[in-house]
């Protein structure tokens, strides 16, 4: 367990239940995504978003996304060489992974799904232990508690309520923290996605719903998901705002983000960003995109190509054995049940017996 | 000292451990001004306030999700599915998350959370109100799974499940909420993975938690009319499970005979008969028997006592152990 929480009073923290149903037109989208970069790279100001970085955190910014696909290439290459089981790619989705995440403070906290490279990069969660999931020595190997960087959750859209929690008991317990839920657009249509966003609303938890609307949920694409507007028009159902930007533009990603943080942070509640960007790669290593979009398609959505090499990865990965397998009895109860013991003495023989 | 109902033992519990944990909150359907559709959680919000013992929207899935949530918070979530067959739509949150996360994180989160469902037949109430779902709990790794037969084993294993550091199903048989007892304070929490012998005999084992434990009780009551001497063997938990009271039972008096009311086929007697032909193979004078339901979807009101064990299913049980000479 963490520090116990410390308060529990019921003001001025109790959930504002009964609290007056806000005005529709107030929570709409705008028409379009927020932009503040241009095709041409040239900022532009957005009435409503201001930047408030500095020289150093654009640097910061354009760093990890750099970093983010170095890292990602490298681990498409390790799965081609059989170093990797499976690897999702995050390649195209750097900005909006980026600039989303980069509006959390250090006390916040990210609820991934699994696809989420570049703000596990933002967290200072250590790349290798994320692939060490993909890879299959554990199921997850570094400190939630430690980075504000939750588990990754592979059943879509389960996240989100793990989140939700996370932020109820924030505002419960008065404390200053906002919590950032990752989806994918296909995960908006699953059930628990929609009793996140309700709960939050309902107990107006400082919770933002960062949706990556990638354009595919594998091979699905969005008209089949839903047939509201756009996926930030969702948000209104619940009460909360949806706000849309250029998830491939870091600038509008991070400001878009930090206007739904800042108002949670705030205690004004949950809302929704929507950030429009596409996924270049197929779904996994193991999908084959050919069989339900064209190369003209994503040959339209092509930005420039960073070229650079990440060594580092690599060896972390390469060869790693797996760990020892009599610990797969030590994680799963604090206090195991009996037959544990007997269990864990017949893997034990069975080992010792491929011993020579 | 006049006798209390579990209903109120269990809601005593809650309140006692509420009072002394900060980090107990209880939540669910209807659990706030109305104190729950069993009274179990009458009470605590006007004594705890909104922010510890509160309703949520109407989303089993997401009662169990948050939990997960504010457990790794730092809470000690304590929450209510309304009935047995609306656990179903938590099924996911259950098996791939509350059981699974202190083991994906590599022992980073543990999660002391308590899943309340009231459970079990009898009561003549409408579809998907009687269901038995503990087979689905118990052998899902990372949970544990106990059901109290008794108001005070109904207060001291509340208790305890708070108090446990990993998630627990907890079982409420509801056809026992208004069972009386004389309960002697305090109670001390009943640790998990004890068995109990509710009465002693020679003449055959009877196996049972939750609701079967009262009608085992009848049943053994009934069987001295037989000449038979019943032991009734209360489980209590069934994860963790208690090989030591149940193997030396069936030491004594070579015949065990297991009984719930979810149907027998994959049920959990078939686990407890295999357990105790390994464990007393050359101590046993008959195969041991199960007794449950029909392998049948819960039957509508009117027939549910046809479906039901009953104290004559039982020693009609006990007769056909007997048989084997
Ligand atoms: C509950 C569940 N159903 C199905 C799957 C199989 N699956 C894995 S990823 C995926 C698509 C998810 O799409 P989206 O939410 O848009 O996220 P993206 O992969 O595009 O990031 C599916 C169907 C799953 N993991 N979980």
């Amino acid at each position: 367990m963490s520090d116990p929480p410390t308060s529990h009073a019921l003001s001025p923290h109790s959930p504002a239940v009964g609290a007056a149903a806000p005005d529709p037109s107030s929570l709409l989208p705008d028409d379009e995504p927020v932009q503040l970069l241009d095709d041409e790279g040239v900022l532009h100001e957005v009435a409503g978003y201001p930047l408030d970085l500095g020289a150093e955190e654009l640097r910061q910014l354009y760093r990890h996304m750099v970093l983010t696909r170095r890292l990602d290439k490298q681990a498409i290459n390790l799965q081609r060489q059989g170093q990797l089981g499976v690897y999702a790619s995050c390649l195209g989705q750097e900005a909006a992974q980026v600039g989303s995440a980069w509006a959390g403070a250090a006390q916040d906290w990210i609820w991934p799904s699994y696809r989420e490279l570049g703000a596990a990069l933002v967290r200072g969660v250590d790349p290798a232990a994320l692939l060490h999931v993909f890879r299959g020595t554990w199921l997850g190997d570094w400190d939630p508690r430690a980075t504000g960087f939750g588990l990754i959750s592979i059943p879509i859209g389960t996240q989100a309520l793990h989140a939700a929690g996370y932020a109820m008991a924030a505002r419960f317990d008065g404390a200053d923290l906002v919590v950032l839920s990752y989806l994918g657009d296909g995960a908006t249509s699953e059930g628990d996605a929609h009793e996140a966003m309700n709960f939050t609303g309902v107990f107006q938890a400082p919770c933002v719903f960062v949706v990556q609307n990638n354009h595919y949920a594998i091979s699905v694409p969005l008209a089949q998901q839903t047939h509201a507007p756009t996926i930030a028009h969702k948000a209104v159902g619940y009460g909360m705002p949806g706000l849309r930007c250029d998830g491939n533009d870091v600038l509008a990603s991070y400001a878009v983000t930090k206007k739904a943080v800042e108002r949670a942070r705030d205690g004004q509640g949950p809302a929704l960003v929507e950030a429009v960007t596409y996924r270049m790669e197929g779904h996994t290593t193991a999908d084959d995109p050919t069989r339900y979009r064209s190369d003209a398609e994503t040959a339209e959505w092509q930005g420039d190509e960073v070229r650079t090499r990440a060594s580092q990865l690599r060896e972390a990965i390469y060869d790693a054995p797996h760990g020892d397998p009599l610990e797969l009895f030590e994680h799963v109860y604090v206090q195991p049940p009996a037959s544990y013991d007997e269990q864990r003495a017949q893997l034990r023989a069975e080992l010792e017996q491929q011993e020579p | 000292m006049s006798p209390i109902t579990m209903a109120q033992a269990l809601n005593t519990a809650l309140h006692d451990a509420m009072a002394e944990d900060e980090g107990v909150v209880v939540y669910g359907e209807d659990v706030g001004v109305l104190g729950g559709v069993f009274r179990i959680t009458d009470k605590l919000q006007d004594r705890f306030g909104e922010t510890r013992c509160f309703d949520t929207p109407l989303a089993e899935s997401g009662i169990v999700g948050t939990a997960v949530g504010m457990a790794v918070y730092g809470y000690r979530p304590v929450v209510e599915m309304q009935f047995d067959g609306f656990t179903y739509p938590a099924f996911e949150q259950l098996v791939s998350h509350l059981a699974k996360y202190r083991n994906r994180s590599r022992g980073h989160l543990s999660m002391p959370v308590v899943v309340r469902i009231p459970f079990g037949g009898g009561i003549g109430a409408v579809e998907h109100h009687s269901e038995s779902p503990e087979g689905y709990f118990a052998h899902t790794a990372g949970l544990k799974v106990a059901s109290p037969g008794t108001p005070s084993d109904a207060y001291g294993m509340l208790r305890e499940a708070i108090a446990t550091p990993d998630p627990v199903i907890f079982l409420e048989p509801k056809r026992r909420y208004w069972l009386k007892e004389e309960i002697t304070w305090p109670v001390e929490g009943t640790p998990f993975g004890r068995a109990v012998v509710r009465r002693g005999g020679t003449t055959a084992s009877l196996f049972a938690y939750g609701p079967m434990v009262r009608t085992c009780l009848d049943a053994a009551e009934a069987g001295e009319a037989e000449g038979w001497d019943l032991e009734v063997v209360d489980l209590r938990t069934l994860v963790p499970f208690d090989h030591d009271t149940v193997t030396d039972s069936v030491r004594r008096t070579g015949r065990g005979i297991v009984v719930h009311e979810a149907p027998v086929f994959a049920g959990f007697g078939a686990e407890l008969a295999a357990q105790v032909s390994q464990r007393c193979f050359y101590h046993l004078e008959a195969p041991v028997m199960r007794v449950g339901g029909f392998d049948l979807p819960y039957p509508p009101a009117k027939l549910e006592a046809y479906h039901l064990p009953d104290v004559d299913r039982i020693l009609d049980a006990v007769e056909r152990s007997l048989s084997y000479v």
